[in-house]
């Protein structure tokens, strides 16, 4: 693989990892917090109806583990393509 | 004996006198380190020699986004809106995914200094960098003006001097470790900021949550069951509900509103540029990655406890003061009148106090701001927690008013003066222009703390409409299309841009009518603080069809562009 191709094959996977994580970014706040608010609102986790509580804090703590599996993969991707360097 | 003595002497201090001591000692720390971060060099003022760890980053990060408004207003706002607070809570914290995933580890890579370098490099064009750089200078300003309200604001109340020495004392402060120690002075009081404001808000939201639902995690006690029994979100969904307000769990706006401002505060969040500047400070693009997930989770720490204080704030203040006569109020309902922040007035003369949905027998007006600054009063919580909210205020104020003033000084010390007007200064020069317009830039912002321009109210939307139909498309079009062109991302600026300042005007300030037309009248229902979500994608269409009909980009910028791809050199 010359470097022309490695660099292709990175950003191809880069961008892969991109679009599922920016997909379940979506999910839980636009879709949990807003859109299905009122159907999940029908479920309760503690004295949260579940909705409100992707609005209001579910989503953020997701947020967080969102950014550090997008670190993990892509300090992965990095050392394997050798641009850890 | 006199040990005893001394002790007693210290737990019986009144709140001012709490307040002197903590503010100054958190203002000697944070002189201390202006003096022991002074710098010589452009690269060390303008991103602190690029050589911050991730923690120390995303602790400064996280101090420098976390503003007076974060702080101060956010519980307040989101107690009186329910459901709806759930804007600012996803809007301000969502932005740091995009951030992480598509901007800060491409702009750390292409390594210079401010965002008006990137464009204009990008894009191969100085009218690039003119334009990046006014729409950077008209997003700081507004954003700065408030930052430097809210010091004053928490001066007069808890050291009861008046808003204007407030605002001087602050900007004093500012300038001495902008000035002398840019980025990296910046960086390190915001670190001590960042610790200072966390701390300051969870000891009052720990202390509440135990009283009200013997559950220390405020994260925790917001779903748990009320003291008294019940949950207690469905006790407030019935207080509500009773007084005539909507159930607090539910939505008062419409959800397509809901939806377009929490988009518009995400991505505009993402396009801040003195957000994004952080980035630029640490040593490679993997601690840009790692940097955007600790600073999110530190900002995490506090958005996730600001819901749960709204619901035990409104709770209790609905207890304490719904249907009780007057003269029985507790005493901080008259400290906080004198303020103008709490006010009665006694529409059917029964002499109790009704507070209702309805107006026009509501009794009650209650300022947001209250529902931080008094929460700890109201819930008779020792003195020194009561100064040490003023101390959080205050770190969250500086710290942001800091990060906004480094913004605009390189915008003009760098962008303007090295790269365009006078490219042939020494280092030496731009460095003393640097500080002179740091200190220029304080001047102006402590000139808006004390003479707020009547719109305050508008500006926070308006950065973030600006920065999301300005910044946001120009940059992710420079690094996910290469095809992208310096006649495309120009005319998407200028086109976003335009169209934001239009709406606003229209619609938020109401300049262009006899007068401000109503909601029925708004496009797709959307209001101006969600418009930023149309502009936004004005932006990238108008780019993208500018970019078909006009010349492609030359092959050096399609390599920059390869090359911040790439991770290693």
């Amino acid at each position: 693989m010359n470097n022309k191709e490695k660099e292709i094959k990175y950003w191809k996977t880069n961008i892969r990892y991109v679009l599922i994580l920016l997909f379940l970014w979506f999910i839980v706040s636009f879709g949990a917090g807003i859109i299905f608010k009122d159907f999940l609102n029908n479920f309760k986790i503690g004295g949260f109806k579940l909705g409100f509580w992707f609005a209001q804090q579910g989503s953020i703590f997701l947020f967080v583990v969102i950014i550090f599996i997008y670190v993990y993969l892509m300090n992965k991707l990095d050392k394997k393509y050798g641009y850890d360097k | 004996m006199d040990m005893i003595n001394n002790l007693n002497l210290f737990m019986d201090l009144n709140v001012q006198e709490w307040t002197y001591i903590i503010v100054g000692f958190t203002f000697s720390i944070y002189i201390a380190i202006a003096i022991w971060s002074r710098v010589q060099t452009t690269k060390d003022f303008y991103v602190a020699g690029a050589g911050v760890s991730p923690l120390a980053n995303g602790m400064a990060t996280a101090a420098d986004w976390m503003s007076a408004a974060s702080f101060i207003s956010m519980a307040g706002i989101i107690s009186f809106a329910g459901y709806d607070g759930a804007v600012y809570l996803m809007g301000w914290t969502g932005g740091y995914v995009l951030l992480a995933l598509l901007l800060a580890p491409y702009l750390r890579k292409f390594g210079k200094f401010t965002v008006p370098d990137f464009i204009g490099d990008r894009y191969y064009s100085n009218a690039a960098r003119i334009v990046a750089v006014i729409c950077a200078l008209l997003v700081s300003f507004t954003y700065v003006a408030g930052q430097m309200r809210g010091v004053g604001i928490v001066f007069s109340r808890f050291l009861e001097v008046e808003i204007n020495t407030g605002v001087i004392i602050g900007m004093i402060i500012v300038l001495f470790y902008a000035v002398l120690g840019g980025m990296k002075g910046i960086t390190y009081t915001q670190v001590a900021q960042y610790c200072v404001l966390i701390f300051a808000f969870m000891v009052p939201a720990i202390f509440i949550s135990i009283q009200m639902t013997g559950n220390p995690i405020p994260q925790l006690g917001f779903g748990s069951e009320a003291i008294e029994g019940g949950y207690l979100l469905d006790k407030l969904d019935g207080l509500n509900e009773q007084l005539g307000f909507n159930k607090y769990t539910d939505n008062t706006k419409p959800l397509i509103d809901v939806f377009a401002i929490t988009f518009a505060l995400m991505v505009g969040t993402a396009g801040l540029p003195h957000v994004i500047i952080r980035f630029f400070t640490v040593k490679k693009v993997s601690d840009a990655r790692k940097s955007a997930g600790i600073a999110l989770l530190l900002i995490a720490v506090l958005y996730t406890t600001a819901p749960a204080v709204a619901v035990f704030a409104r709770t209790n203040m609905i207890e304490t003061l719904s249907n009780v006569e007057y003269s029985k109020v507790p005493s901080w309902f008259k400290n906080w009148e004198t303020t103008g922040l709490i006010s009665f007035d006694d529409k059917n003369l029964d002499g109790k106090i009704q507070y209702l949905a309805d107006k026009s027998s509501n009794e009650l007006i209650v300022d947001r701001d209250i529902m931080v600054l008094a929460n700890p009063e109201i819930a008779k919580l020792p003195n020194w927690v009561i100064a040490l909210v003023a101390a959080g205020g205050l770190a969250a104020a500086l710290s942001t008013a800091a990060g906004l003033l480094l913004v605009i000084s390189s915008s003009i010390s760098h962008d303007l003066l090295k790269k365009v007007i006078m490219p042939s200064i020494s280092e030496k020069e731009e460095l003393i222009a640097a500080r002179l317009s740091a200190f220029a830039a304080v001047c102006v912002a402590g000139y808006f703390g004390i003479n707020p321009p009547g719109f305050v109210a508008a500006t926070v939307a308006l950065a973030f409409g600006l920065a999301a139909a300005s910044f946001f498309p120009a940059i992710i079009l420079g690094i996910f299309y290469k095809k992208m062109n310096k006649e495309g991302a120009v005319s998407g600026m200028i086109a976003g841009t335009l169209l934001m300042l239009y709406y606003m005007i229209k619609y938020k300030l109401g300049w262009f009518d006899d007068e401000l037309p109503s909601s029925d009248q708004w496009w797709f229902k959307i209001s101006p603080e969600g418009f930023g979500t149309i502009a936004m994608f004005v932006n990238f269409i108008v780019s993208i069809i500018v970019m078909k009909f006009t010349a492609e980009p030359p092959n050096e910028i399609k390599k920059i562009v390869e090359r911040i791809r790439i991770p290693s050199e």
